[in-house]
């Protein structure tokens, strides 16, 4: 699956998607994806915020996440 | 209502009031977000704007939604600006017409406080010697 990352993420991660074959086991749930991104770039979890988008919507850690969806990673926002 | 919500290369300041007149409307409140020369006592240079151009409109447009629930509009605009911009361009411009002038002012208010709080827009100050993406300090 394709992760999506933006803004510092994208600094830390050092590109703007990453392709997760097999360290990541699917179905999972939001907040344990967000825990594996976290144990990967330990920097992401310095941030004073990180949400997940699951196909363009702000998602919850009990959400479920399958290999088909479209997840971004969403640092702390900055615009207006 | 209508709503009209768009992530653009450069913002069109006119736009706002030949957008937002409506028969109904005897009030229009827009705010023009735009880039200052400085953040704490540092002089910036430009800023760049970077988004999650699907979920941005999206957010954008629940935001004018739930505005449109708190307050009786007849119209809501909500554009935000991509890309590199130089001090004095503008990079945001949110508005709403109603029919007396509390709901507008407050509902603009709302939309530009919203919309800093959760549309997925990144920005990276351009200092003389550093460039930092902006991130809230815990």
């Amino acid at each position: 699956m394709r992760i999506l990352f933006f803004g510092i993420a994208k600094d830390i991660v050092g590109k703007a998607t990453v392709e997760f074959q097999n360290e990541i086991q699917f179905p999972i749930q939001v907040g344990a994806l967000k825990a594996e991104l976290i144990k990967k770039f330990p920097a992401l979890g310095e941030l004073s915020s990180l949400a997940i988008a699951l196909n363009s919507h702000y998602a919850t850690d009990d959400m479920s996440v399958s290999a088909q969806d479209e997840i971004a990673l969403i640092p702390p926002v900055s615009g207006g | 209502m209508d709503i009209n919500i768009k992530i653009v290369s450069e913002i069109d300041t006119t736009i706002g009031y030949h957008y937002l007149a409506h028969e109904e409307s005897g009030g229009h409140s827009i705010f023009i977000g735009s880039v200052r020369n400085s953040t704490q006592n540092e002089t910036v240079h430009e800023l760049f704007f970077e988004a999650y151009e699907s979920m941005a409109l999206l957010e954008m447009e629940k935001i004018a939604k739930e505005a449109s629930q708190k307050w009786n509009l007849q119209k809501v605009i909500m554009h935000h600006a991509v890309g590199t911009k130089k001090v004095k361009e503008p990079i945001v411009l949110v508005g709403a017409s109603s029919a007396h002038r509390e709901a507008c002012f407050e509902a603009c208010r709302f939309l530009i406080d919203t919309l800093k709080e959760r549309v997925p827009i990144w920005k990276k100050e351009f200092f003389e010697n550093k460039k930092v993406w902006v991130t809230p300090h815990p």
